[in-house]
């Protein structure tokens, strides 16, 4: 369990790494390496070479304003975490933190990096998704904004061009009126999930008007699913949303055991997330 | 009077050293060392295959690499295969695999060359390089297609049976045939693994200066490896030293050997003339290691009315993988243990050991009896549910009662001896449970839970360990001048905490301060007679042997001392390493300290510091006689053996309560009891360890691992990230323990072992409380919530199909 051999290059400013990236077809970037480093490990990824962007200043930021929370290339997931005010400005950033891995894997695994590894059994890119935020990528060729709807191409595939750099994530701020809840079964206490679900309902008053569903390892590329018209119509949420998921058998779970979890998680986060809408209603209120 | 140590929870001293991570293992010899070599091993791919071709030509030319051998570089011994350590009537078919595959490849992960470069990363580099060529043959994967046998793992092994091994104790099924009450069963158990947190590793230097050669092993047996090192390389065995340092676990994996790398790192180091290292990854632990447990039983049980067992016929099939290098131990003891507490009328066991084209398997904790127990116990429940009865009323019933001890079962245990329990209390044990578990309350405890919305069910499972077998251990002990006591003793620790354990044995029998005894394990330096540490033995051999080999140093301590005290040797006692004459004060001339009498069992012509003076030949001796008696040797010390005539047995019960989730089927452990009964405890701590221990690793078991062969033979889940050791969030924050002490009568401290204990019941005790939740029957193990989901849909389908469907059949 050694890498093959590979150059290993660490440079001090964001124009250097995207030169040497520009200039190496070959070269991988190394954040926090929680996904990386064992496939190089496994020698499942054989990188000419790394492009580690530790030692690049200015990336490391948490900045939160009114329009949502920007997160560095180099934000640790344990100190997203750990920020109350990214917290309070995006609640459902911290609900599904608490469940990516372990505490010694947060504390060196980044958030950006975990986004653009386009794991759909990671918790963030379904969060990134189910917000509709955006991630900026720089390059030798300049700097762009992608969707999150844009972002993710196929399995453990990103739509970031070779040369490019995710630099900052951007999570909006959860707007007046709208609630977040996620829950997800896992084996194994900070395991992949077997299947995640998040919610994000929009309250006027009493009425719904908008409920959006986020799944995690039921589907090749992280999914969102309106499921408004199903929750207003009393139909079967679960069901709406199992038509455009695509749960699987694996070694863990069957996928007629997952398709059953995406209901019950489905009614479970639905009921949250809308507790939740209310409550930060009366809070205003009071 | 010294502090009486024995039964006492001394605090392991060896945590220390590990909690600040001082710990010496195989990985951390020789780092500094700039001549130190490092090896990586090419593995097979493929199943089953034969070899055509290998190409290393890429291989020499890389910078860094010293050697490549496969099997055509082999010669004299190194080229047969690697020993069948325990050979068995009745292994017919006993096969073995060589050191680097000859010909063909069994399973995917069988070593097929070996690197020797100047670090590990060149070392795969050159691994990467080698080019072989195989003929794809199909492979047998699990126990269906062994027993179809359409395919052969090894084509002249008939059936791909091993061994087919039949025992009986009256007529089972004649007494079946006459029951009043007749079930079947039919009961799986899946693979999983020891996984310590440390693999294997090995590493060698040869002496050239001295000609000898000296291997640290992360082994559980040195002089097992030292005997195989010797005879394989042609050395004698004189000028080997095998040293176990720091085994960061072992829990059975380990008692195999040689592994090819422990055979073929001292040849490189040889042949190299340089220091060389193996140390095995956690894929390579995975893929070629050893695996347990996979085996499918069928059951026929008659009994009364009662639920008395009038007769138990019990056919298996272990899956024992591509070879057999550790006999048939498993499925033997599976066919021994699987008794328990419980005394069937008429028993009959028959087993086949089959050959599939899978990592082998060796003895993994509990070793065929957590097996077995599920079997017993599963058909306890079935027939406790058929009659209607209390699950503990039936196997009440069934108990060898306190009276009925030396009890004969009739049959031949592992190590060849009659299966002849020597004591416990069982009944006693059950009503410690009964309490402890809240069993009597359960019923009310169900119902406010099923008020709000919650399934719980309570199951319980009982066993009995034959522990220490022999056939000897040994122990060295030596007082110095200076009073300290160094003890040796030759089996091997993994972290069992034998450093406290053996002190305190000493201590107390020799008189001596716990903080004075030194004990070393594992090195043949300082023991060469020994056999190794499994079977939860080590403190009922070489407890019992250190406290006699204490006695014997203890021995000519007094007499010594008599002599010098010009006292009578019954008249004296040791306390804290000073002997003196008891019920006196402590005026001179009536105490000295062990060190001093160390002194004098010594003659010394030569003085070399204050306290020798005093041995020298004007000082001390009757000129009229020989300085050193006839009879007598110089020094202090004792030496003694332990070598029992059979197996003692220790016995537990376990309870558990789980909460299964009606919506997502998840399984949650809500109290979990042992009752445990391993004669006298020497440290109560060190044996709840154990339990804790093995209570986490059974819930691995029963819960989270499994081994997971697709049809092509590969392993789909040889990371821990797929391998679902249970995390700490995964097993019981409190695990209730009540301890009985029925002491054996077969050791002078009336100890058992109490090594494999807490993982033995786990398959079981789940199973029983899973049944209990959920209302259906649980006979396949482990079980995952998708599998629930699965049996909750099967039977929510058509509970009368399903109920058919069932292996519990009533005849």
């Amino acid at each position: 369990m050694k890498p093959a051999p590979f150059a290993f290059l660490r440079p001090s400013t964001l124009e250097e790494a995207l030169a040497a990236l520009a200039g190496e077809q070959g070269a991988k970037v190394l954040a926090g390496g929680q996904s990386l480093v064992p496939l190089l490990s496994m020698r499942l990824a054989a990188p000419s070479m790394l492009v580690d962007i530790n030692a690049v200043p200015d990336l490391g930021h948490i900045d939160i304003d009114e329009a949502g929370v920007r997160i560095g290339a180099l934000a640790r997931h344990a100190e997203v975490l750990a920020s109350a005010e990214a917290a309070e400005t995006q609640p459902l950033l911290a609900m599904a933190l608490s469940h990516v891995a372990h505490p010694t894997i947060r504390n060196r695994g980044t958030t950006v990096g975990s986004l653009v590894h386009a794991d759909a059994a990671a918790e963030m890119p379904m969060v990134l998704r189910l917000l509709e935020g955006s991630v900026d990528v720089a390059s030798v060729r300049g700097r762009r904004t992608i969707p999150a709807a844009e972002l993710f191409a196929g399995p453990l595939e990103s739509t970031l061009a070779h040369d490019e750099i995710a630099v900052e994530a951007f999570f909006p701020a959860l707007a007046a009126g709208a609630g977040v809840a996620f829950e997800e079964i896992a084996r194994r206490h900070g395991d992949y999930a077997l299947v995640g679900v998040a919610a994000l309902v929009q309250l006027d008053g009493d009425e719904i008007t908008g409920a959006r569903l986020g799944f995690v390892s039921v589907s090749d590329i992280p999914t969102v699913v309106d499921v408004t018209e199903a929750v207003n119509d009393r139909a079967d949420p679960a069901a709406a949303a199992l038509a455009e998921l695509e749960p699987a058998d694996d070694i863990h779970a069957s996928a007629e055991y997952r398709a059953h979890l995406v209901k019950v998680l489905t009614t479970r986060v639905l009921a949250a997330a809308i507790d939740h809408a209310r409550s930060r209603a009366r809070k205003v209120t009071t | 009077m010294t502090t009486k140590l024995f039964g006492t929870k001394v605090a392991r001293v060896e945590d220390q050293r590990f909690l600040r991570g001082q710990g010496r293992y195989v990985d951390d010899l020789l780092h500094d060392d700039p001549r130190l070599l490092h090896s990586a091993v090419l593995r097979s791919p493929h199943a089953h295959a034969r070899i055509t071709d290998i190409d290393v030509s890429d291989v020499l030319d890389l910078d860094g690499v010293l050697a490549v051998w496969t099997y055509d570089d082999l010669t004299g011994p190194m080229a047969e295969p690697l020993p069948l350590l325990i050979p068995h009537p009745t292994l017919t078919h006993g096969r073995t695999q060589y050191a680097l595959a000859k010909d063909e490849v069994n399973y995917v992960g069988e070593a097929i060359a070996f690197v020797v470069a100047v670090d590990r990363y060149v070392a795969e580099d050159a691994v990467s390089r080698i080019r072989v060529d195989y003929d794809y043959l199909e492979p047998v994967v699990g126990i269906d297609a062994a027993r179809a046998a359409q395919r052969l793992v090894h084509d002249d092994v008939p059936g791909n049976v091993g061994a087919r091994m039949e025992q009986e104790n009256g007529d089972a099924r004649a007494a079946i045939a006459d029951a009043p009450h007749t079930l079947t069963l039919d009961l799986d158990i899946e693979r999983s693994a020891c996984t310590p947190m440390e693999g294997r590793g090995t590493v060698a230097r040869w002496d050239p200066d001295t000609s000898r050669l000296t291997v640290w092993s992360s082994t559980q047996t040195s002089t097992g490896v030292r005997g195989c090192v010797a005879a394989k390389l042609g050395l004698d065995l004189a000028r080997v030293d095998v040293i176990t340092p720091d085994v960061g676990g072992g829990f059975g994996v380990k008692i195999n050997h040689p592994w090819p790398e422990e055979l073929l790192v001292p040849l490189a180091a040889m042949t190299l003339g340089r220091p060389v290292k193996f140390t095995e990854d956690r894929r390579e632990h995975f893929i070629s290691s050893a695996h347990e447990r996979a085996q499918q039983h069928h059951v026929e049980v008659g009994f009364d009315d009662d639920g008395r067992l009038l007769g138990l016929n019990v056919e298996f099939w272990h899956d024992h993988g591509a070879y057999t290098p550790y006999g048939l131990i498993v499925p033997i003891i599976t066919s021994t243990q699987l008794l328990g507490p419980y005394k069937p009328l008429n028993y009959r066991v028959v087993f086949e050991s089959l050959y599939t084209n899978t990592v082998m398997v060796t003895p993994y904790r509990g070793a065929g009896r957590p097996q077995g127990c599920f079997v017993m116990e599963r058909t306890m429940d079935a027939i406790a549910a058929y009659l209607g009865k209390d699950r503990t009323e039936v196997r009440s019933t069934n108990f060898i009662q306190p009276d009925e001890f030396p009890y004969e079962h009739g049959l031949v245990f592992q190590d060849g001896r009659e299966l002849t329990y020597d004591s416990g209390d069982y009944p006693a044990s059950l009503a410690k449970l009964k309490e402890l578990v809240g069993w009597d309350e359960f019923e009310q405890f169900r119902a406010e839970m099923a008020a709000q919305g919650r399934r719980v069910g309570i199951g319980l499972a009982c066993y009995v360990e034959g522990t220490g077998v022999g056939p000897y251990e040994g122990a060295h002990v030596h007082i110095e001048t200076s009073g300290k006591v160094k003890v040796a003793t030759g089996l091997t620790t993994q972290g069992q905490g034998h450093q406290t354990a053996f002190a305190q044995i000493v201590a107390d029998t020799l008189g001596v301060r716990f903080e004075d005894v030194e004990i070393t394990t594992g090195d043949t330096r300082k023991m060469p007679y020994a056999v190794g540490t499994f079977a939860s033995r080590a403190a009922v051999m070489s407890g019992s042997a250190i406290h006699l080999a204490s006695l014997r140093a203890k021995e000519k301590a007094l007499r010594i001392a008599a002599e010098a005290l010009e006292a009578d040797e019954s008249d004296l006692e040791i306390v804290d390493g000073v002997v003196s004459v008891r019920g006196t004060d402590a005026s001179p001339g009536t105490r000295i300290d062990l060190g001093t009498v160390a002194v004098l069992s010594n003659p010394l012509r030569y003085a070399f510091d204050e306290a020798s003076k005093a041995a020298t030949q004007f000082s001390v001796g009757d000129p009229g006689r020989p300085p050193v008696a006839e009879d007598d040797e110089p020094g202090l010390e004792g030496k003694d053996f332990y070598s029992p005539q059979r197996s003692t047995f220790a016995n537990g019960m376990h309870a558990v309560i789980v909460e299964t989730d009606p919506d997502t089927a998840e399984i949650t452990i809500l109290k979990y009891a042992v009752v445990h009964d391993c004669g006298h405890l020497i440290n109560p701590m060190i044996v709840e360890g154990q339990i804790h221990g093995g209570v986490a690793q059974g819930v691995g078991g029963a819960l989270y691992e499994r081994m997971v062969y697709d049809e092509s033979g590969q392993l789909l889940n040889a990371s821990f990230m797929d391998f679902l050791m249970p995390y700490v969030t995964e097993v019981p924050t409190t695990i209730d323990i009540d301890h009985l002490e029925t002491p054996s009568p077969l050791n002078p401290l009336g100890i058992k072992g109490a090594g494999e204990a807490g993982v033995i019941p786990s398959a079981a005790v789940f199973a029983a409380a899973i049944e209990d939740a959920e209302g259906f029957p649980i006979t396949a193990m482990p079980i995952s919530p998708s599998e629930l989901y699965a049996l909750r849909l099967a039977h929510a389908d058509d509970p009368a199909e399903a109920a058919e469907a069932a292996t519990t059949t009533a005849g």
